[in-house]
């Protein structure tokens, strides 16, 4: 049960960002949350979004490259040690962890939503899912 | 297989008969240069050489060298070789080098010439029965007129179509049913990466030979266009100095241009002493026009870096070949005391996988040369991990690095951002104030 998560290329210059982001405005496409990701030369963009196949073509169209990432969404409760503790079954489970980002829930602001790009998803799904950790999917995350 | 020529007696003759031809016309040449054209004449002056010490093609090295410098004293009539009222048309350089060429023709000049780009016709496989869209730019510049009069010579439906507007080039190819493409090496990268998107195979493009040249292009960069367009794509090689396109031109062999030797004697020297070399020797390419009236080009230095060759060309022809050029003594970089040809990185970026769409950015920070290469992202090298991303960025650099002997910084640009050429391709910037 993982979602797709928009990567896009940004070139590493003044305006870059605003431009990619004034497209999702124009095509009046709401970001549930954002990451960059960033080296010397060039940086990525992490985003989920509602409907992530328009958003991949209206970025493509305006000549930013982008590819969909399957990403884990995990629901957390808003309170100490509750990511620690969700953590504990990723270590316990051997699953390795690339990147991780987050928001807050505006509906439930006693939720926080984890999103983890892990090296091996599917069986990380399968591991998770049965050790108590809540993943949500697509329409549950538009729902946060 | 049919015979590809224009006038093959002349292009198949033996080589004692091009060299008397040469001669012939060679001693004619300067005799009428000494007499109509006093800036020559004072060059010849200089060098102790007159009309007579000229017999035959052997006595060429003896002649002084006209160069770009020349050209830019003598402008705008000081190089014409014949009465202002017997030339008819004049064609210019685009000036990129900041050198602006006029060059004058009469009708015998403008005659030859389009015999000369129908030879390059005809041995890419063109007869009267194929449709040429000349996607050159037609005006100043020689590209459009040098092939409009040779599609015309073959009996060609030619189709004048000029650069740009890509939608419509690609309209009239799939309409008319276009055969022949002749335009830049860039401008047809371009066309085909534009059909590639339209989602085009090659079997939906008439197209089956392409003639493309004003530009340096490597081979990766001809195999990219063929397979993209599903085509044959034949070099050829002119100079506004000289005519235009056509001075040399490539047959079904693909590898090296026959140059027109009844019109032009190519020799090699070494651009410092300025010594001839022999055939198979890398060095500036010269060039003698034996028969051009109005602006006729004496040991003209064309500062491309080329290399001649004698060897028979199973297409019958027995003009010599001459190299693709690796490049110009002018377009050449020095970074860090090295020399760069803009070529050689178009071919790494094409052989790892990029488009030969790039720009280099040359600059000087703290005594030291800095060479960036601007290279656009595609969807096929992106992903969305950074390490796979900068992995690959790395073995570019390292290719450069193997190619050029000197260290290149990689810099991935946004797609469609460093500018397409519909004529010449700018492609370096230098910031280096020295």
């Amino acid at each position: 049960m993982s979602v797709k998560q928009i990567s896009i290329f940004l070139e590493n210059k003044p305006g870059t960002l605003q431009k990619m982001t004034d497209v999702l405005s124009k095509n009046r496409i709401n970001m549930r949350a954002i990451s960059l990701a960033e080296t010397k030369d060039f940086g990525i963009a992490r985003v989920i979004v509602d409907d992530d196949y328009e958003a991949t073509q209206v970025l493509k169209e305006e000549n930013f490259i982008n590819s969909l990432t399957p990403v884990l969404a995990v629901e957390i409760k808003n309170e100490v040690g509750a990511l620690s503790k969700t953590l504990q079954v990723f270590s316990e489970g051997g699953i390795n962890i690339e990147y991780m980002y987050s928001f807050l829930s505006v509906k439930r602001p006693e939720h926080a939503c984890m999103i983890f790009r892990v090296t091996d998803t599917a069986k990380a799904e399968a591991y998770l899912g049965t050790h108590g950790v809540r993943l949500l999917n697509q329409d549950e995350l538009s729902e946060m | 297989m049919a015979e590809h020529y224009f006038q093959k007696e002349i292009e198949t003759a033996p080589y004692e008969k091009i060299r008397e031809i040469q001669s012939e016309k060679l001693v004619h040449q300067v005799r009428r240069v000494y007499d109509n054209v006093p800036y020559y004449r004072k060059k010849m002056e200089e060098k102790g050489v007159t009309p007579d010490d000229i017999k035959s093609v052997d006595d060429l090295h003896k002649l002084p060298f006209l160069s770009k410098a020349d050209l830019r004293d003598a402008y705008p009539y000081g190089l014409l070789g014949a009465p202002l009222k017997d030339c008819v048309r004049i064609h210019s350089t685009s000036g990129t080098t900041g050198k602006r060429v006029v060059a004058f023709y009469t009708q015998h000049d403008i005659d030859l010439w389009d015999d000369c780009a129908a030879r390059a016709i005809c041995a890419a496989g063109g007869t009267p029965d194929d449709v040429c869209q000349i996607a050159y730019g037609f005006g100043l510049f020689t590209g459009g007129a040098g092939l409009n009069g040779g599609s015309h010579k073959v009996g060609c439906l030619t189709v004048p179509i000029s650069s740009g507007n890509t939608e419509r080039q690609i309209m009239f190819i799939r309409d008319l049913n276009a055969t022949i493409l002749c335009c830049t090496p860039s401008y047809a990268e371009y066309l085909a990466e534009s059909m590639k998107e339209m989602g085009l195979s090659p079997d939906d493009i008439p197209l089956k030979a392409g003639i493309f040249g004003a530009e340096a292009w490597s081979e990766e960069m001809r195999a990219d266009i063929e397979k993209t367009l599903g085509i044959k794509a034949y070099d050829i090689y002119g100079l506004t100095e000289l005519s235009g396109p056509g001075v040399s031109f490539e047959c079904c062999e693909q590898n090296g241009m026959h140059v027109n030797e009844d019109h032009f004697i190519a020799e090699i020297i070494d651009p410092d002493t300025e010594e001839v070399l022999p055939d198979g020797t890398w060095g500036e390419l010269v060039f003698t026009a034996v028969d051009k009236e109005a602006f006729p080009m004496i040991r003209y230095r064309t500062r491309d870096v080329c290399m001649l060759s004698r060897e028979k060309c199973s297409c019958g022809r027995t003009f010599v070949k001459m190299a693709k050029p690796k490049g110009r003594t002018d377009d050449m970089l020095i970074i860090r005391g090295v020399n760069v040809f803009p070529s050689q990185i178009e071919t790494v970026l094409i052989n790892e996988g990029y488009a030969a769409n790039y720009l280099l950015v040359v600059d000087r920070v703290n005594n030291t040369d800095t060479l960036d290469v601007q290279v656009e992202m595609t969807p096929e090298m992106f992903t969305d991990n950074i390490g796979e991303v900068e992995a690959r960025q790395k073995k570019l650099e390292n290719g450069l690095k193997n190619m050029l002997g000197i260290k290149a910084h990689v810099s991935l640009v946004a797609p469609k951002t460093i500018e397409r050429s519909e004529g010449k391709a700018k492609r370096v910037i230098d910031n280096r104030k020295i």
